[in-house]
């Protein structure tokens, strides 16, 4: 079995584990960030550039160093690699470079955008971004699009990371949706703006990492940190009937796919489990449910009460420089 | 007077018909060729040393041997015609006047690879060559040149043309193989490499119009033969589109290890710079390679004087030197703005992104707008330290070169014209708008 040290911490994985995955086995601070690679999507991950490493040693049998920063979502451990993430400071700017890049055109909407609490670009952005954008030209619009009656795509949010697109490939039953359009103009669509028509389409909005495909049935309801999250499930004939429910009072404002500590959905859910199923009678209720990630719905838990994991230090950072400038 | 190996027969008359370039030695490389095994040319291409003249020089021989080869699968040679770097012209060139050359070439190389059906991959905006192409490769499946048992030798070969949708990243091996595949024409992450899963999950191998075109001569002439053509590890000869502010501009057959100075001022290349006028700087290799001043596209770093092959023009790395690439020689004369003709380079790249990674998709737009806010005079010198960052974020942290393309004229540019941004920064009024939108300063139009 291949052996790979990441930011001086080995682990032994099977053939064919991507650096992110072994990274993500050994846990905590050195998983590099991810914004298009999602585990159960395959051909994802690579288009973001986020997670990034820096590859000292190729391996055992070749030692050379790799001469670029590799996307560790899709680059293979090889026995006797070794990875610097966080131990190496011109990557952390090399990635600096990408998180401003992915927010050079996104337009920062978070106080009316739905996906804020939640959103993996925001998390990213508090954590590796600058205090202040150095873009000062006008950013890129685009209208907002119906696709179906229950999702709402807003590209000008987007940062074309094909999870969606690979959704509708692979979940769905028909293709028919994808990005048409090239460079910073590219933009995700169906096909004539037709609505996405499957059992499967909703979950195109719990892959988004960022407030570009949302619920229409939960916009503008409510502000998701004041909402109680709680694991549901209910027996179903087309999935496995295991969501969590976003409540307030007796209501049930949205319903979504279990996510797990990266953020990724652990079972797909149907259509139906999300946007018809909003009673509480519909469901079986588990448990409130325990929320583990860098995000402010943690924050705000009324679960309990819990030490965020976010550096102070790099915190004081940001406030310096925001202060300074 | 160089050798010329491909160019040696392209002024006769009628040469794009089968009869004619057959009574001029046509296809006698293709017969030598069956008569051999496939083995045996690959590793007389080896021999020769030729390196791929798409722009990024990998050893041809060397990628032929790379190629995996499981039983059962079919194999494929796609031959990239998809030329579309700014300043380069070659191919198109060859293709237009010579297309029975690539035809034999392509039927060799399949040969060697034991690829039974090939594809030439051209340039969406090429139409009338696509004709042209396609009217010779009717012309040689009607002759038994194509097709089932092809001369006689119990090989069957297949040959397409298809056409691209104009789009330059579909010159990237990858994405070009995604545009034959009937994709959106994004490039692939790599690895898995062509060679073990390219076209359709088969083995591939993607080479430039000229590299194949090389192979013919070299099978008629012997790997050895050819590698004494040349300097060093540059063997053979070279087809240089050169362009420009010069009294001679054309597709040139040169020996690699002609001296620069000589290409630009002799008589038989480019003629030196037209209007009498003095110059200024090259881009040696096609847009994305590194703009070098005239002291130093002349001069190496140590004084010695610079040769076009490979190793001479990247001598110095990026501080000093440039490369080759896929030889788009682009000469400009003293009344030259760099920094309008980096704008229109960079508004190229940010057009032509494919928008798959971020870097690239944002950068390159960003890279423009800066520029042009520099062009319209209400630029500052935080502007050029900031398109430096730019630039350096961009490189190297891509899918694909199209990034590093786009990040190393703008670098270039700074590092060697600095002077003149500021130019622009410090005297916006001085900015004249005229057609010459490469012409610095009230400079009129009458010198075109």
């Amino acid at each position: 079995m291949p052996k790979v040290t990441i930011d001086g911490q080995s682990i032994e994985v099977s053939e064919g584990t991507t650096i992110l995955q072994a990274a993500r086995m050994i846990g905590g601070d050195i998983v590099p960030p991810a914004m298009c690679y999602y585990s159960t999507l395959k051909t994802s991950g690579g288009y973001c550039r986020t997670c990034i490493v820096k590859v000292t040693k190729g391996s055992e049998k070749d030692p050379r160093p790799m001469p670029k920063p590799v996307a560790s979502c899709r680059t293979t451990v090889m026995d006797g690699m070794e990875v610097q993430n966080t131990t190496a400071p011109d990557l952390l700017e090399a990635r600096k470079g990408v998180v401003e890049f992915l927010l050079l055109n996104h337009p920062l909407d978070c106080p009316v955008c739905d996906q804020a609490g939640e959103c993996d670009l925001q998390n990213l952005s508090y954590q590796h971004g600058l205090a202040k954008s150095r873009y000062e030209f006008k950013r890129r619009e685009f209208e907002k699009i119906d696709i179906g009656e229950n999702i709402k795509l807003h590209m000008t949010r987007c940062i074309l990371c094909y999870r969606c697109v690979k959704v509708a490939d692979q979940v769905c039953d028909s293709r028919a949706h994808g990005v048409i359009n090239r460079g910073d103009v590219a933009e995700i669509s169906t096909y004539i703006e037709k609505s996405l028509d499957s059992d499967f389409s909703g979950n195109v909005i719990d892959v988004c990492p960022v407030g570009a495909l949302t619920d229409r049935t939960f916009r503008f309801k409510s502000r998701v940190w004041f909402t109680n999250p709680m694991n549901a499930h209910r027996n179903c004939t087309k999935c496995s009937g295991k969501t969590v429910l976003w409540t307030s009072g007796d209501d049930v404002l949205r319903v979504s796919a279990r996510k797990d500590v990266y953020g990724e959905v652990e079972e797909w859910i149907c259509n139906e489990c999300r946007f018809e199923k909003k009673e509480k009678s519909d469901w079986t209720i588990e448990g409130p449910r325990h929320i583990d990630r860098k995000s402010v719905i943690s924050a705000n838990h009324y679960e309990v009460k819990k030490q965020l994991k976010i550096d102070v230090s790099n915190q004081k950072a940001i406030d310096e420089s925001a202060h300074n400038n | 007077m160089g050798r010329k190996l491909l160019t040696e027969n392209i002024n006769v008359p009628g040469i794009q018909s089968l009869d004619v370039y057959r009574h001029h030695g046509g296809y006698e490389g293709l017969k030598k060729a069956l008569g051999m095994s496939p083995d045996a040319i690959v590793e007389e291409v080896k021999k020769s040393g030729l390196r791929g003249r798409g722009g990024a020089g990998f050893p041809t021989g060397m990628k032929w041997s790379f190629l995996a080869k499981p039983d059962g699968v079919p194999r494929h040679l796609v031959c990239n015609a998809d030329e579309s770097e700014p300043g380069t012209f070659k191919d198109r060139y060859m293709m237009e006047h010579i297309p029975h050359l690539l035809i034999e070439g392509m039927a060799i190389g399949s040969f060697a690879l034991g690829a039974n059906t090939s594809y030439i991959y051209i340039r969406g905006e090429l139409l009338y060559v696509y004709h042209i192409l396609q009217k010779a490769i009717d012309e040689a499946y009607a002759a038994g040149l194509l097709g089932k048992n092809i001369m006689g030798s119990g090989f069957d070969f297949d040959l397409h043309l298809h056409s691209g949708a104009g789009a330059y990243i579909c010159g990237e091996e990858t994405a070009l193989i995604e545009s034959l595949e009937g994709n959106r024409g994004n490039p692939r992450i790599k690895p898995p490499f062509p060679a073990i899963q390219g076209l359709w999950q088969r083995p591939t191998v993607v080479n430039n119009v000229e590299s194949i075109m090389a192979v013919v001569p070299i099978l008629k002439m012997g790997g050895d033969e050819y590698a004494k053509i040349g300097i060093g590890k540059s063997t053979g000869t070279k087809l240089i589109s050169a362009c420009g502010h010069i009294n001679k501009p054309g597709v040139y057959e040169i020996e690699l290890g002609l001296p620069v100075e000589e290409f630009i001022y002799s008589d038989e290349y480019c003629g030196g710079i037209r209007n009498g006028k003095a110059l200024k700087a090259v881009v040696a290799g096609g847009s994305s390679v590194p703009v070098l001043p005239k002291e130093l596209i002349l001069k190496l770093a140590n004084g010695e004087p610079r040769l076009m092959s490979y190793e001479s023009l990247s001598d110095g790395g990026f501080v000093t030197g440039t490369m080759l690439g896929s030889g788009g020689f682009i000469v400009m004369d003293e009344d030259t703005s760099v920094v309008k003709n980096l704008y229109t380079f960079t508004r190229f790249y940010h057009h032509e992104s494919c928008g798959q990674c971020s870097p690239c998709r944002e950068g390159t737009g960003w890279m423009e707008k800066i520029l042009h806010k520099i062009l319209d005079g209400h630029g500052t010198l935080e502007d050029v330290d900031l398109l430096w960052d730019i630039q350096s974020k961009i490189e190297g942290k891509t899918i694909c070169p199209l990034g590093e393309a786009a990040a190393w004229p703008v670098a270039s540019a700074i590092r060697h014209f600095r002077s003149e941004f500021e130019e622009y920064v410090k005297n916006p009024s001085s900015i004249k708008k005229d057609n010459h939108y490469y012409r610095v300063n009230n400079i009129s139009s009458e010198v075109a």
